[in-house]
């Protein structure tokens, strides 16, 4: 449509552009060209293969879940109120989005784990979460959080207050204008940032390798379970890794087509 | 209902002290950040004051002595603003029924006042739309039967019609003069005639501060404040009593005629005349007008018939043959005449 619009892009610079984007692609390209197709169903469809997909597909989801409950609070606070240390506490939540997964992993064994922190607490519930399917959810919460907390919040500030205001001066308890005003005009990045958290969790492997272990069908995500393939299978590695693909794809599609709502 | 407000915002120095009767009207004025837009959210909570308290009726809405506030939602005010602001992801009908729902009926209910109040702004038959589909007038005509399908005890209205094409803001005066009618109520606006036409009462604030008010026809008819006089289309020169003449700040004497009782040697005074009654000359005019300013023509205007000659402090009114035969254009220098018959002198 705007093809013949002046663009002002200096012409060399179309040249490190492509290198960049050959970069990426290629090693996906390179990936995709050693799939045994003729093996490929049945490399996904084994027991383990299959054990491991629907434990991730569970996780991850049980991790939106809890992006969304515990998030969206998050993302008001910080996007609505201001109070000391606001900027500290921001960031804080986001440390996760920099940190190596193996730190939180171990973070995560020094504070749910049986010596850990709350490990007493925990023990008193007759509750046994490290190494579990709960420390793989929370595992995969506390490195996703963070990224619906920053969509959000951005969603929330650029979105302002306007409407709130009017909400309330029409006689709107603030739970009714977060919930009939604030919450409905922020859908789209909310989703936007749900699906970026799930494709976050779905890919989810240091901190769960070292907080969670890897038990099938308990502990094994389909990360770790590539992750083991590689050595004794390369085939299925590969076969699996093309999944994932595929779900990355369809999770970019996603956000975009939920971005697009909002322009 | 009966509000009494005193307040102080100390960030955006503002400093006010408002009453509205029961059922009264009353429209502020002032320049571009004067506060008044303050004035509307300290009233509807959106702002806190540094001190002062306001009682709506016998319920308080805040008091800084003693830490009392109510929330916006419990004060029954409610606001206008420049903007439609209509929830885009509702529908028109949803719009308005948005206050009652929001405040205990039920849907059925909330939606049968809702069409009510869209009928008394003639926009019934835009029900079923959504916010985007309406023009700026439709939208804002929803606005009004929103706000007022809550019921609000004081409706705050912040230059309701700014931000309209101005073929429409005719149509939306009479709305408003037809909801507005017994109503009290508070618009802020920059336009002489919806001080006319929609209120009973004005209040002209200034750098935060007001500086005068009373009754609409007595403050157009002899404004005090600078910003008065202008909205009045009147000039006005503000300073002391002095042998019968005010002394501007300025150091122009403008003689004139004491309206009621004579101004006490000394005591602040204003004397104001008409743009018309001011006579243009190239030289100096010889004969009886008492008042001749020598100036320097700033910015010439049209105004219907007439040409409006703006110098440093005053302004006049003459014809375009006029203007022809005098050569006017900006940098001329002039005499300006007035008559003293022509000047009311009264106190500040």
């Amino acid at each position: 449509m705007s093809s013949a619009r002046y663009s002002g892009v200096p012409r060399w610079v179309y040249v490190p552009a492509a290198a960049g984007a050959l970069f990426i692609v290629l090693p996906l390209a390179a990936m995709a060209s050693r799939v045994e197709w003729g093996s490929f169903w049945s490399l996904i469809t084994s027991e383990s293969s299959r054990h491991a997909l629907l434990l991730s597909l569970r996780t991850s989801s049980m991790a939106t879940l809890l992006c969304v409950v515990l998030g969206v609070p998050m993302a008001l606070v910080l996007a609505r109120t201001s109070f000391r240390g606001q900027t500290l506490l921001r960031s804080l939540v986001l440390l996760p989005l920099v940190l190596p997964p193996v730190v939180g992993g171990i973070a995560l064994l020094y504070t749910f784990g049986r010596k850990g922190l709350l490990g007493e607490t925990i023990d008193v519930l007759g509750l046994q979460i490290a190494f579990s399917t709960t420390a793989v959810v929370i595992a995969q919460t506390f490195v996703s959080l963070p990224f619906l907390v920053v969509s959000l919040e951005g969603t929330l500030r650029t979105a302002g207050q306007r409407y709130e205001v009017v909400a309330s001066t029409l006689g709107a308890r603030p739970t009714t204008v977060l919930r009939r005003v604030t919450l409905p005009l922020v859908l789209p990045g909310l989703a936007a940032g749900a699906v970026l958290s799930f494709a976050r969790a779905l890919g989810e492997f240091g901190a769960t390798i070292t907080f969670a272990g890897s038990l099938e069908g308990v502990t094994r995500t389909l990360p770790l379970e590539i992750y083991l393939q590689r050595e004794s299978d390369p085939d299925a590695a590969v076969a699996l890794s093309l999944v994932l693909v595929v779900v990355a794809v369809l999770v970019i599609g996603l956000v975009r087509g939920t971005r697009s709502d909002v322009t | 209902m009966t509000l009494q407000l005193t307040a102080t915002v100390e960030d955006r120095d503002v400093e006010v002290a408002i009453d509205v009767a029961d059922g009264q009207t009353v429209a502020v004025l002032g320049p571009n950040g004067s506060g008044k837009s303050t004035l509307l959210s300290v009233v509807a909570g959106i702002v806190r004051p540094d001190a002062g308290r306001a009682t709506l009726d016998r319920t308080t809405l805040f008091d800084a002595a003693d830490g009392t506030w109510r929330a916006p939602h419990e004060r029954g005010t409610g606001l206008l603003a420049q903007d439609p602001l209509l929830f885009p992801h509702l529908s028109v009908l949803d719009n308005v029924a948005f206050g009652p729902r929001s405040t205990g009926a039920t849907r059925r209910d909330s939606r049968a006042t809702a069409l009510a109040w869209l009928a008394q702004v003639d926009a019934a038959e835009l029900a079923d739309r959504r916010p985007s589909e309406l023009s700026g007038g439709q939208a804002q005509r929803v606005a009004i039967a929103r706000a007022l399908a809550a019921e609000p005890r004081l409706l705050l209205l912040d230059e309701p019609m700014a931000a309209l094409d101005i073929t429409v803001v005719p149509a939306m005066r009479q709305v408003l003069r037809r909801v507005l009618d017994g109503r009290s109520a508070i618009i802020v606006t920059h336009d002489v005639l919806d001080a006319l036409l929609l209120a009973d009462h004005v209040v002209v604030m200034e750098a935060g501060r007001i500086v005068e008010h009373g009754p609409t026809r007595d403050v157009l008819a002899r404004p005090r404040s600078t910003f008065g006089a202008g909205i009045a289309g009147l000039n006005l020169a503000r300073g002391v009593a002095e042998a019968g003449a005010v002394r501007a700040g300025s150091g122009l004497l403008v003689a004139g005629l004491h309206e009621g009782a004579t101004v006490a040697e000394g005591s602040a005074a204003v004397a104001v005349f008409s743009p018309g009654a001011v006579s243009v000359h190239r030289e100096r005019p010889t004969g009886s007008p008492r008042n001749v300013f020598a100036a320097t023509v700033r910015e010439l205007e049209p105004r219907g018939s007439q040409v409006r000659i703006q110098t440093d402090e005053i302004s006049a009114d003459v014809t375009a043959p006029v203007v022809a035969e005098l050569d006017l254009m900006p940098g001329t220098e002039v005499f300006l005449a007035v008559k003293a018959s022509e000047v009311a002198i009264y106190e500040a």
